[in-house]
């Protein structure tokens, strides 16, 4: 009879006790091969997750060149001591230096990390911040979080943030139009895409010029509205990629001469993100239709010098049908393999692709969620 | 009927022999009125309004719902420590509660994995409706004056009823205390003080007059307030164990500022009843948000203004044949706001107005109360029943390119039960027709919409093997559909006008056993189980389009399945020396799983916050005036998203609560204290990722009847 109970007991123990709340452990980064080792000058490359706004999963996963190995998730295991880890929405990756800058918008800082060890340096703090660019010793980002006026008309107007890379202080700020996102730095000066995200419908429409000497705003160049993103080819041209306003404007690329300050031309396609190497820009567009009630995605590659689309685009084999959602683009400087990140549906992993230069799908890995942005890492010289 | 009630009196002294006399003749009155149902009610009512510890009333078989019911009442209700209905329901088993923490944090309830709007919510029998995002935060609703609430898996176990009672896949019901007035006295008035950590400071007062014997009047108000301010502790270890990171810190801007006033008049006529009840609610709170790396306190807030009319109408006009009206009138507002400068600046506010007419039939066609009633030898019960429903909803708000929706919704039940020998059965089927207006500001005539008509059935079986014993097989089927919100279809740049009506499919199969005994430590035991099956199609979820920006559409995307079952016990044991003790304990397994896209990671994967397993057990222990209260509540491990893997994945969490009561009857009044201990242990923990919830905490309550 005692015994019966005390069997009982044990059980009830037993089930009790693997139903108990435990300690929770830091996650460690995960491993898996894919593709062929090469040897390069670039060693790698960063992918920043930027995680579902809320849920603190912005994520760091390395791909490295030299032994052919994705590590998912290595910022927790590399930094155990921070709190909280990464952050909340990850925007931007940049490399510059011996350092990783990860631009974590709803945590509102940069995280500074050892490029190679992701050891954390430390963080700049600014509020609500978008895109990072670099130049001479600085760092240039740029803000949504307008000055603090009290009106309830209040019209949040953005800033580029300048910051020592010695110090990780901010040393200034300039003014600029609504919501800026992309910036770019050429000719002595910045160029920054004045989005207006929160002004719906009133968004904005010029590309803001920065000279770098006074580093105040000399001059706002109108182009389309909702513009996003800007980047320099090797010609010195300025390539900026406008969103539209989701009705009756298409989303666009233009060219812009920063010299002369106009638009030298638009490209007739819809683009939401891209990348260019050489002569080539890579993009992707997704255009929701409201006939066919989903995403019209399109991939493709201009041609810098002549402006003109090429016939072919860098997915050759069909397999672009299993993306469900493009969100993030890199092409490998050197072997031209372009990586395209699927970000399904913004609360569930998302996958990348990687494409041989012919087109053709090379390798597929599990990232966290919402993989979307590059930073290629060089070997130390 | 009323021949085959039978009373079993525990402990009984003389003074309630005179109660339970008197309980006899009322229930008498009664039963000529109003059927069977009323005359349980009554019998229940006459019963709480006397020490009911004392007395354990059962009524026949027949009484016993062909649907499994969950309820909360009485002495086991009021040892439980709930500051809101949201609390309470927690005990349920089937049933998760999702918390965002605090005082005024948000608190919705998802009843058998089906989803937050699959649940029907009514309040003293006309449901809360939110056309706007279908949700009502049942954090919202105090536990002050609630004295009973009752959770139907499929719906309510009646077919004399509105035909938006059949409209649910889960409906659970608030019902608020009526006036009821001890021999002689001519009024009631309680006055009831709260006080505990959170800065809580929870007076109210309920006042009842009798204005005539067959017009009573009750009013309550409450006011709420909280600091909400609570230390929270996230921890995170090494793999070997040692400390990688643990900080504290103090959750903010969880402050809350609420009042409620109700007022209600109830009727009592010849063969009928009736009520009209105003309700009002005020509140403003902050929004204590997710905590983020580097992110430890947010500064959004919420006002709400909730106010309603609603009255019911019952009357039996001819022996058989019974009537009802319900109508309904509400108008809600919100404001949200967020102050942060360094983030999107918004202050919107939106209105709803619902405008609610019911009329409901009942006929007894074989049976008592039926024309063949004298024919003895008639062995079947049968009763019909019809139902019409009309509804208006109307949202305006100030968004941009807002598009003012209007709905017009009909809804028609038809319903039948039956009694024959050991089974008992009903069906019914509703009909409902939506017709939607929307005010585009480009245009200058309203555009409309229709959705299809939607016709939906529900069987409900029992079968009763042994009369001697209560031993109750069952089943049900039940198909319904939650129609697209006001959000979902119109919200400005995310809504989707092409979106059809989200569908449940329900098959569950139970068994129910109860047993008393007159003598012994064991007085009763009762055991609950049901295993089901759902489904959930065309589920309505936020699907990402276009590039970038955050921008979402809604769409008819998921495809959901749930096994899983339920299991309550409870028992009560005469102790010596009068102590009576009652324990229930409820379980609930879940396997739901989202088999919306086999290629994706997320095929078969346990959806987002369902526990495989998940309980409560509570203890009551009666000694005289003092009683103890023990809750448990455990919620076993889950992921926060159908992509089960490590990085996904949360801790079970379960809490102990204590409670310590002690009335003392004095000569003109009586004078109640009680204690609450909640999270004995301090566990620190999140129901939802990022929401930290409170460590131990605690309540004092003092309580005067006169």
């Amino acid at each position: 009879m005692d015994k019966k109970y005390i069997c009982i007991i044990c059980l009830i123990a037993c089930v009790a006790m693997s139903g108990c709340r435990e300690n929770i452990t830091i996650i460690s980064g995960e491993e898996e091969q894919h593709g062929v080792a090469q040897q390069t000058d670039i060693t790698g490359f960063y992918l920043l997750n930027e995680g579902n706004m809320g849920s603190n999963k912005s994520t760091l996963d390395f791909y490295d060149f030299t032994t052919a190995t994705y590590r998912r998730n290595i910022y927790a295991e590399a930094n155990p001591n921070v709190p909280k880890e990464l952050g909340d929405v990850g925007n931007d990756i940049q490399i510059y230096g011996n350092r990783l800058y990860a631009v974590i918008n709803c945590s509102n800082k940069v995280e500074v990390l050892d490029a190679r060890t992701c050891h954390r340096i430390g963080q700049i703090d600014v509020p609500n911040c978008r895109y990072l660019r670099f130049h001479e010793g600085y760092g240039y980002l740029t803000s949504y979080a307008g000055p603090v006026v009290i009106n309830p008309n209040y019209e949040q107007i953005g800033y580029v943030a300048k910051f020592d890379t010695a110090t990780l202080t901010l040393v200034d700020t300039c003014h600029v139009g609504f919501q800026p996102d992309g910036l770019e730095v050429v000719s002595g000066n910045i160029f920054v895409a004045n989005s207006g995200g929160y002004m719906v419908p009133n968004y904005e429409n010029t590309l803001s010029v920065i000279d770098l000497q006074t580093f105040n705003e000399t001059q706002r160049i109108p182009i389309a509205v909702n513009l996003h993103r800007v980047s320099a080819d090797k010609y010195g041209q300025l390539w900026v990629s406008s969103r539209g306003d989701y009705y009756t404007t298409p989303s666009r690329l233009y060219c812009i001469n920063p010299l002369t300050r106009t638009i030298t031309d638009s490209v007739e396609t819809a683009v939401s993100n891209f990348c260019i190497v050489g002569d080539s820009l890579y993009f992707y567009a997704t255009e929701w239709s409201y006939v066919s009630m989903q995403d019209s995605i399109c991939y493709g590659i201009i041609d810098v010098k002549t402006h003109k689309i090429l016939p072919q685009s860098f997915i050759t084999d069909g397999t672009d049908k299993n993306i469900k959602k493009p969100y993030g683009i890199a092409v490998h400087p050197i072997t031209r393999e372009v990586y395209v990140t699927d970000a399904k549906n913004y609360v569930t992993p998302g996958m990348l692709h990687c494409y041989s230069p012919q087109g053709i799908l090379q390798w597929s890995v599990r990232t966290g969620d919402i993989p979307a942005h590059f930073a290629f890492l060089t070997a130390k010289k | 009927m009323l021949c085959t009630k039978r009373l079993i009196v525990i402990n009984m002294r003389l003074n309630h022999i005179v109660i339970i006399a008197l309980l006899l003749c009322t229930t008498l009155v009664f039963a000529q009125t109003n059927g069977d149902t009323t005359l349980q009610n009554a019998a229940d009512s006459i019963a709480r309004l006397f020490d009911i510890d004392e007395i354990i009333v059962t009524a026949h078989k027949k009484d016993e719902p062909v649907i499994p019911v969950q309820r909360l009442e009485g002495q086991r209700l009021e040892g439980l420590s709930t500051q809101s209905v949201a609390d309470a329901v927690r005990y349920f088993s089937g049933v998760q509660v999702k918390d965002y923490g605090g005082v005024g944090g948000l608190k919705t309830v998802d009843v058998r994995s089906m989803g937050t709007n699959h649940l029907g919510v009514f309040y003293d029998g006309i449901e809360i409706g939110n056309a706007q995002n279908g949700t009502v935060d049942l954090g919202k609703f105090s536990m002050d004056n609630i004295e009973e609430i009752s959770l139907y898996n499929g719906q309510k176990s009646e077919i004399f009823q509105a035909a938006k009672d059949y409209g649910s896949a889960g409906t659970l019901y608030l019902k608020t205390r009526r006036p009821k007035f001890q021999d002689g006295k001519r009024y009631n008035l309680q006055l009831v003080m709260k006080a505990g950590t959170f800065g809580l400071a929870n007076p109210s007062v309920l006042y009842e007059q009798k204005l005539t014997d067959n017009l009573h009047l009750s009013v309550n108000g409450e006011y709420t307030y909280a600091h909400g301010r609570y230390h929270f502790r996230y921890r995170k270890v090494l793999p070997d164990g040692t400390v990688a990171w643990d900080t504290t810190a103090v959750r903010q801007n969880g402050d809350v500022n609420a009042w409620r006033g109700e007022i209600g008049f109830f009727g009592y006529i010849n063969e009928g009843k009736w009520h009209i009840k105003a309700y009002c609610y005020g509140s403003e709170k902050g929004i204590p948000g997710a905590i983020v790396n580097n992110v430890w306190t947010n500064s959004q807030r919420q006002w709400d203004r909730n106010a309603f009319v609603q009255g019911n109408f019952t009357k039996t006009f001819v022996k058989g044949y019974d009537f009802q009206v319900n109508a309904k009138y509400s108008n809600d507002w919100m404001r949200y706001l967020n102050p942060d400068t360094t983030l999107m600046y918004i202050d919107n506010a939106f209105t709803q107005q619902e405008i609610y007419l019911s009329m409901a039939h009942r006929l007894n066609a074989l049976g008592k109360q039926s024309a063949f009633a004298r024919m003895r030898t008639i062995p079947v019960n049968l009763d019909f029943s019809l139902s019409a429903d009309y509804q208006w909803n109307y949202l305006q708000g100030n968004l941009a390119n807002f598009v003012f929706p209007e709905r017009n919704t009909v809804l028609l039940a038809a319903a039948t039960q039956i009694y024959w020998k050991y089974i008992k059965a009903q069906a019914s089927v509703l009909a409902t027709f939506v017709h939607d207006k929307i005010h585009v500001p480009t245009l200058t005539t309203a555009t409309a919409t229709r959705q299809k008509p939607q016709f939906t059935p529900a069987v409900f079986l029992s079968y009763q093997p042994y009369l001697k014993e209560e031993l109750y097989l069952r089943a049900f089927y039940k198909r319904i559909f939650r129609m697209p919100t006001f959000n979902d279809l119109y919200y400005t740049d995310m809504g989707n006008i092409s979106l059809q009506p989200e569908y449940t499919t329900q098959y569950d199969g139970g068994i129910q056993y109860d047993k008393k005994w007159q003598r012994g430590v064991f007085r009763n035991i009762s055991i609950k189980a049901d295993g089901y099956f759902n489904q959930v199609k065309n589920k309505i979820v936020a699907i990402p389009k276009g590039n970038g920006q955050y921008r979402w559409m809604m769409m008819n995307y998921g495809y959901v399945e749930i096994r899983g079952c339920d299991v309550n016990l409870s028992t009560t044991l005469d102790l010596t020396h009068d102590v009576l003790l009652t324990v229930s304990a409820a379980y609930t397994y879940q396997k739901a799983q989202d088999f919306t896209s086999p290629e994706e990671i997320t095929y078969g994967g346990q959806i987002a916050y369902v526990p495989w397993h998940s309980g409560s057990a509570t203890a009551n222990l009666q000694w005289h005036g003092l009683s103890f209260n023990y809750a448990f509540i455990y919620v076993g491990e889950r992921y926060h998203n159908s992509a089960n893997i490590p990085a996904n994945h949360e801790q079970p969490w379960y809490t102990h609560d204590l409670t310590v009561a002690y009335e003392l009857p004095l000569k003109s009044c009586r004078l109640h204290f009680a204690m609450e201990i909640n999270n004995m242990l301090n566990q620190q923990y999140d129901i939802i990722l990022n929401y930290p919830m409170p460590g131990i905490n605690g309540k004092g309550i003092i309580k005067i009847i006169i």
